[in-house]
């Protein structure tokens, strides 16, 4: 149970790692947007998984509870408004690949990098 | 029983990260994304986060995917060149992986309830929105009042990100032949052709919007509030441009529209702000808008949320339009 504890963020590093390999390794440019987005969900999950109290409930105060025990509600209003704000910026991201590809003929790093030394 | 099915979900959120790196075809890493959102949505749900688990659902496997597919058409679909020092990035993110593990064996244990991060300002706000705001729902209070500077900003990045789409994606493109205006244009009809979708596709759009709006209004009662309804009203304007076609949505709610909504929502916000500078009071403090404070606190938040939904609604549906006319230019 002890060990128990931590694979919610075993899971997170895992998730985090492997965006973080994708935005490293791939050479597409959408293959690494699409890592950085895996990257954020890697970290919305840890500051869910801090917000969760054993036993606890929604933070959504309903009168007749008795002694209630809710979970933390400030880490999901951190990640409600990231996630938002997390596309606004993929898609701005999106767009800029869009250009390259317009310009470049290609969202492969490589060929671009070519292109730019002639 | 909770336990076992949150293992199984992490461990299948895992497989599907790894399925959306390893593979080459980049519509199947879009698609893998839409369902890598839709579980960690339910992750969210199960712990306990039902306003952060319906922005998931929304604008991960949702908006997200849609607007990745607009990137693909107008990109490419196959990732030619797979991977670049393969060996050396594995050992980079074996060996940061190592010690972001080391690190969390200090973590304190899954919901620990004498965790640090619960013994700050959370039970001061969870003890005092009772009492201050007097709506249910804590998650909104923090949002919209006690951390309305926050909300604000992201509300600035939201909208600034959307003016950079547009920025980026209306520049006329180089050399491509422009096309004179009236002339039918056959991939802007969307799936009108088809009976199927169409029928279902008109059916769900009303109810989609009013499921938006409910979102919005009962925010403060329920989980909701302008993030996530902004994100469910641009869905169903989405799914209208995709069964009937863009010009027919952009009829219905014109790109000026838009702008208007994307600035009027910010606006509104900053507005709402300086209300509280000229009746005496700190900016984005709302207690002093009405008679009661009480009641000035709940107008402010409906006041808020609104500028919110009509910032996110009109980002979000601009980008769309965006990348949709940007495959026709």
């Amino acid at each position: 149970m002890e060990l128990l504890g931590l694979y919610h963020y075993w899971v997170f590093v895992v998730l985090l790692m492997t965006g973080f390999y994708a935005v490293v390794a791939k050479v597409n440019l959408i293959k690494k947007l699409i890592g950085v987005s895996l990257f954020q969900s890697a970290v919305f999950l840890l500051y869910i998984t801090m917000s969760k109290v054993s036993g606890g409930t929604a933070p959504i105060v309903l009168p007749g509870m008795v002694d209630p025990l809710y979970s933390n509600p400030l880490p999901q209003v951190l990640i409600l408004t990231a996630i938002v704000v997390g596309i606004s910026t993929t898609a701005l991201g999106l767009g800029i690949a869009v250009r390259i590809k317009e310009e470049y003929g290609t969202t492969e790093e490589h060929e671009i990098q070519e292109i730019d030394r002639r | 029983m909770t336990a076992v099915f949150s293992i199984f979900l992490l461990t299948l959120l895992v497989i599907t990260a790894l399925g959306i790196v390893r593979t080459r075809n980049l519509f199947v890493a879009v698609m893998l994304l839409g369902i890598f959102s839709l579980l960690i949505a339910i992750n969210f749900f199960i712990l306990d986060a039902a306003d952060v688990a319906l922005t998931e659902a929304a604008v991960g496997a949702g908006i997200s995917t849609v607007l990745f597919l607009g990137a693909l058409a107008l990109t490419s679909e196959r990732e030619r060149l797979g991977t670049r020092h393969r060996w050396l990035s594995l050992a980079v993110v074996a060996s940061a992986t190592l010690v972001v593990l080391y690190a969390t064996f200090d973590k304190p244990r899954f919901g620990d309830p004498n965790a640090p991060v619960h013994q700050h300002v959370a039970p001061w706000y969870l003890e005092k929105t009772p009492e201050y705001i007097d709506i249910p729902n804590v998650v909104t209070a923090v949002l919209g009042s006690f951390r309305g500077y926050d909300t604000l900003g992201e509300v600035f990045v939201v909208f600034t990100a959307g003016i950079g789409v547009l920025f980026l994606l209306s520049a006329r493109r180089h050399g491509a032949a422009h096309r004179p205006p009236g002339e039918r244009d056959p991939s802007g009809i969307g799936l009108r052709e088809h009976v199927i979708p169409r029928v279902v596709g008109r059916l769900l759009v009303p109810f989609i919007l009013l499921f938006g709006l409910y979102v919005q209004f009962h925010g403060e009662y329920g989980p909701g509030g302008g993030f996530q309804a902004g994100a469910l009203i641009a869905a169903a304007f989405i799914l209208y441009a995709l069964v009937e076609g863009e010009d027919r949505t952009l009829a219905a709610v014109p790109q000026s529209w838009l702008n208007a909504l994307m600035v009027g929502g910010a606006l509104l916000y900053g507005a709402v702000g300086l209300a509280g500078i000229a009746l005496g009071s700190n900016f984005l403090d709302y207690s002093v808008l009405a008679a009661n404070p009480v009641a000035g606190q709940q107008l402010g938040i409906i006041l808020i949320e609104a500028g919110v939904g009509m910032t996110v609604t009109g980002t979000l549906l601009s980008i769309f339009h965006a990348f949709a006319a940007r495959d026709r230019a």
